[in-house]
């Protein structure tokens, strides 16, 4: 089975819609940036808490936004198709932060939970805190209750809790756990109760540190922007490096443009993906390079945009399949991967399918507009356009050719470029 | 088969043995392959649930002891020698820790005909600090740089140690206390919890400074500080200080102690906690040798008079000497089980030497992360296999060669984790996407190129050939940018940062090896074993 067999699409004669294209897409990304003044931080990176909670029957989420609002600095947020909210507390200072938290989880847990009636809350806490309850009920119940059997009972319990998203609805239900007899079952509900609302996870970032963050994470992108771009210069020229750097640049504002577009926060999972879109653009970018250069070796006569578009041509299947798998998988992950990794599979899914485009029809014509500026500065601004003579472009791919004859030629009639690049 | 292929067979089959044993070891059973899988695997705290916590170590704290101590001897020195000074000697308060070595002691109206004294009592015995005269009365004693640098170093790595034994104490298993790695960030320590969801009681306990104290009562109590100041005419007397008692039930008392403490936490052998009186949960402590005899000698002589216990600079009980004590004394006032034995830990512990502050507290519940982590997974496979089978379909019997190249670059790359005991996490887990991700693309590429030879005319094994070689000099060129990038990140990112470029780094050099090694030898292993070869399933 073959998909492309004998491509020959003239893709970079219509780079232009393309460039509009991506122009278009960067400006809407920009205007929406500007309206919403920044990108959307997750608290990784601006600072304060998250608390994921669960429910045994989720109340709507207008109602939990009523029992928080007021007090708090809170925004709530449905988790889809599960019972989680998350409720997100704004930037403050330490103390206070924690002291909110707090608050929050008082406040959920007096207007959804149950009444402990003095008994144990079987949802919260560990297995450490639920055997010190049981262990003098279970030896006055006549149960023995070694320290390692107490251990191993409520360990079962906390993986069944686990198992079940982290709440038990109905003591009941624990008999299908390992270990627990109808007295232990008896004794579980005279001393516990399980509560309808459970914290799951928490989140706590100091501003200072959030900042921090934040600008480590720039700064560490930018640095390897940086460091790609040198190493593809040395192996290539370096237009191709900074056509490639470009390339991936554009993809990584799109992207997140279209985050702000789509109102997603940007967290340091976020930044993940991020840097794993970037990895995926520039892995095609070198391919789209690497044939060029070859066929540059091999094609000597060519002009520059032909000799491009084929080589765009011969590595299509290759870039639709590779793309197409690969946005198969970050499909696979932002539809069936939860709510974790939903931003995370979010950059991916954009990020391959602008990644894809970009070699093609950013990084590509880059090659050729530097070459045509190469020639109509040599030529003078309103030269008549011939064959080219001497490419400019491919120069270090001629003196890198094996035969001696080619590569002092060039060195000799371009020595500010060809020259330096003999490796 | 010729000689060269049994060699690489061999090698790959020697990899592949290697990995597995690090991953599963030598199971003999279902349940032991399952343990072992758990024990190689380290899940991070995203994944497994646990507590992670960066605190700030207030450095500055550790400053302000210090000057305090050399004030208190200072003072004792310069009467000594009876040098007088106008007013007490004074320190300034650097708030915040870039302040931390800007500390400074102000000795005011040392009498000019004093001054060669005074000078060389700070240069011979207090060598540390660098006197600068501010006029011809006034002085001003700074840390001399190279003792502030090393103050905060053993700041940094007594509080580590201190927070490390408290944590080893709490019996939490495979915790962590390192410094966050965040090279601007040198006060900074992560601490890492796992298993831990409700980090309340442990976070109070490490943040507990346990700073002990055995005073004697001068005087008191008082129930305000104004009440002590006014019964003293308005100004303390000398040496001694004002300390007040926790607040219950809206009552707080003070008492007047001497300043020098007669027995103080690094004085303590061991602690523990235990019933008393009346059933009450009180804390025991046993003294070390040299201690105990300063005990016996004070207690003895000091029978029928108070005592103030005070922690953290409150005083917790006040009892009057019974008797004469020598080595072990006990801790009454705690009003739970609970607290007499976080007391009592803290005290086995050691006090930190300075206060911490938490900046960041991540607790994922252990369900959050195994809903993540089955989501995740179930999605991760449920992309493979479709990437699977259309290789299958598209490349036929090749795609199969594919196939296992992906499995076995997945094999090495957990095996690798496994090795150099690193821990998995969710942007690891972006690292292993990638890695898949140019996994497979390294096949088609491979692929595509063996298809392009053949449709130019190439014989198979030629067109096999050429096609290996051809994609090799592209697969070596995004393998090592990516890598390159992987550099970057490692150096100058943050933790999930940094995880996602070892794993990525780590997934590039096996597939390397997967799918220019390893896929070679398959496709001559098929080629070799026929004698004509005209046709390739591709």
């Amino acid at each position: 089975m073959e998909l492309f067999k004998h491509s020959d699409f003239d893709f970079l004669g219509k780079k232009w819609p393309f460039i509009i294209l991506s122009l278009i897409l960067t400006a809407a990304g920009f205007v929406s940036l500007a309206v919403k003044g920044g990108p959307r931080y997750g608290i990784d990176f601006r600072g304060g808490a998250l608390i994921t909670v669960t429910f045994a029957n989720r109340p709507p989420v207008d109602k939990v936004r009523a029992v928080l609002s007021g007090a708090l600095p809170v925004q709530v947020q449905e988790v889809s198709g599960k019972q989680d909210d998350i409720v997100g507390i704004d930037a403050m200072e330490d103390t206070a932060l924690q002291a909110a938290r707090q608050k929050i989880v008082d406040r959920l847990t007096a207007s959804f939970g149950q009444p402990s009636n003095g008994k144990y809350n079987i949802n919260a806490g560990g297995a450490q805190a639920l055997a010190d309850r049981l262990r003098d009920p279970l030896a006055a119940a006549g149960i023995p209750t070694a320290d390692q059997q107490l251990a191993t009972l409520t360990a079962n319990i906390m993986d069944y809790r686990k198992q079940h998203s982290g709440l038990i609805r109905n003591l009941d239900d624990l008999r299908s756990a390992p270990g627990i007899t109808p007295q232990i079952l008896n004794v579980l509900k005279q001393q516990t109760y399980p509560d309808t609302v459970a914290v799951v996870g928490t989140d706590v970032v100091g501003p200072t540190i959030g900042a921090e963050l934040q600008r480590k994470a720039v700064l560490a992108v930018l640095y390897a922007l940086g460091g790609m771009l040198v190493y593809i210069a040395f192996r290539f020229e370096w237009i191709y490096g900074l056509a490639a750097v470009i390339a991936v640049f554009h993809d990584t504002l799109i992207t997140i443009g279209l985050f702000s577009l789509f109102n997603k926060e940007i967290t340091l999972t976020v930044v993940a993906a991020l840097l794993t879109l970037v990895g995926y653009s520039m892995n095609d970018t070198i391919v789209t390079f690497d044939r060029i250069r070859e066929n540059l070796k091999i094609m000597r006569r060519e002009e520059l945009e032909p000799l491009i578009n084929k080589s765009v041509n011969q590595t299509l299947s290759r870039t639709v399949l590779t793309s197409g798998l690969t946005l198969l998988t970050a499909l696979a992950l932002f539809l069936f991967g939860g709510q974790v990794l939903n931003g995370f599979a979010f950059a991916l899914v954009c990020g391959i399918i602008v990644g894809t485009y970009s070699s093609v029809f950013i990084a590509s014509p880059i090659l050729i507009f530097w070459n045509n500026f190469l020639e109509g500065r040599k030529r003078g601004p309103r030269g008549p356009a011939s064959p080219r003579k001497e490419p400019s472009v491919p120069a270090m791919v001629a003196a890198k050719v094996k035969t001696p004859v080619s590569a002092p030629s060039t060195g000799k009639e371009r020595p500010r470029r060809g020259a330096a690049k003999v490796k | 088969m010729n000689r060269n292929l049994k060699i690489r067979t061999a090698i790959i089959v020697a990899v592949i043995l290697v990995c597995l044993y690090g991953i599963i070891g030598i199971p003999k059973s279902k349940d032991e392959l399952i343990a072992n899988w758990h024990k190689n695997i380290h899940l991070g705290l995203d994944l497994s649930g646990g507590t992670q916590l960066v605190m700030q170590v207030q450095i500055q704290d550790a400053f302000k002891a210090v000057a305090d101590n050399t004030i208190e001897r200072l003072r004792l020195e310069l009467q000594k020698d009876s040098i007088p000074t106008s007013g007490d000697l004074t320190r300034n308060d650097p708030m915040t820790l870039a302040d931390a070595d800007k500390i400074e002691i102000d000795i005011k109206g040392i009498p000019s005909d004093k001054s060669s004294t005074f000078r060389s009592i700070v240069n011979d015995q207090f060598a540390d600090w660098v006197p600068t005269a501010l006029n011809s009365t006034d002085y001003k004693l700074t840390l001399k740089p190279t003792e502030s640098l090393k103050l905060k170093q053993d700041t940094m790595s007594q509080t580590m140690a201190t927070i490390e034994r408290k944590i080893n104490a709490l019996g939490l298993a495979e915790s962590s206390v390192q410094p966050t790695g965040r090279s601007d960030a040198e006060a900074e320590l992560l601490v890492q919890l796992p298993g831990v969801d409700d980090p309340a009681h442990v976070k109070q306990l490490l943040q507990t400074q346990a700073v002990l104290e055995w005073d004697e009562v001068k005087d008191g109590p008082f129930n305000s500080r104004e009440e002590a100041l006014t019964k003293h005419g308005g100004i303390l007397p000398l040496n001694t200080k004002l300390v007040p008692t926790a607040v219950r039930g809206g009552q707080q008392e003070w008492y007047l102690v001497s300043r020098s403490a007669i027995v103080r936490g690094t004085d303590i052998r061991d602690a523990n906690a235990a019933q008393g009186d009346l059933n009450r949960w009180e804390t025991g402590f046993v003294l070390t040798q040299q201690a105990a005899k300063r005990f016996e000698t004070y207690t003895s002589s000091n029978i029928g008079n108070r005592a103030a216990i005070v922690v953290d600079g409150v005083v917790i009980s006040a009892p009057t000497i019974q008797s004469k004590i020598s080595d072990t004394g006990r801790i009454t006032g705690a009003s739970s089980q609970e607290e007499a034995a976080d007391l009592a830990l803290n005290l086995r512990a050691g006090s930190l030497p300075a206060g911490v502050k938490y900046e960041e507290e991540r607790t994922v519940g252990p369900s959050l992360g195994a809903d993540s982590i089955r989501e995740g997974f179930r999605a991760g496979i449920a992309g493979v296999v479709a990437v699977v089978v259309f290789m299958l379909i598209y490349y036929r019997r090749s795609g199969i060669n594919a196939t296992l190249a992906l499995v076995l670059n997945a094999v090495i790359l957990i095996a690798a984790l496994s090795y150099f005991d690193a821990t998995l996490t969710l942007p690891g887990i972006a690292g292993i996407i990638l890695t898949i991700g140019m996994a497979v693309d390294s096949n088609v590429l491979i692929f595509e190129r063996i298809r392009e030879e053949l449709r130019a005319g190439k014989a198979v094994v030629a067109a096999v050939d050429a096609g290996f070689s051809k994609a090799l000099l592209t697969i070596i060129d995004t393998h090592v940018t990516t890598m390159v990038s992987c550099a970057f990140l490692f150096i100058f990112g943050t933790g999930p940062v940094k995880g996602f470029a070892v794993t990525l780094v780590i997934g590039l050099a096996a597939n390397l090896f997967t799918a220019v090694f390893v896929s070679r030898t398959i496709f001559d292993f098929e080629l070799s074993g026929r004698r004509q070869v005209t046709a390739l399933s591709i």
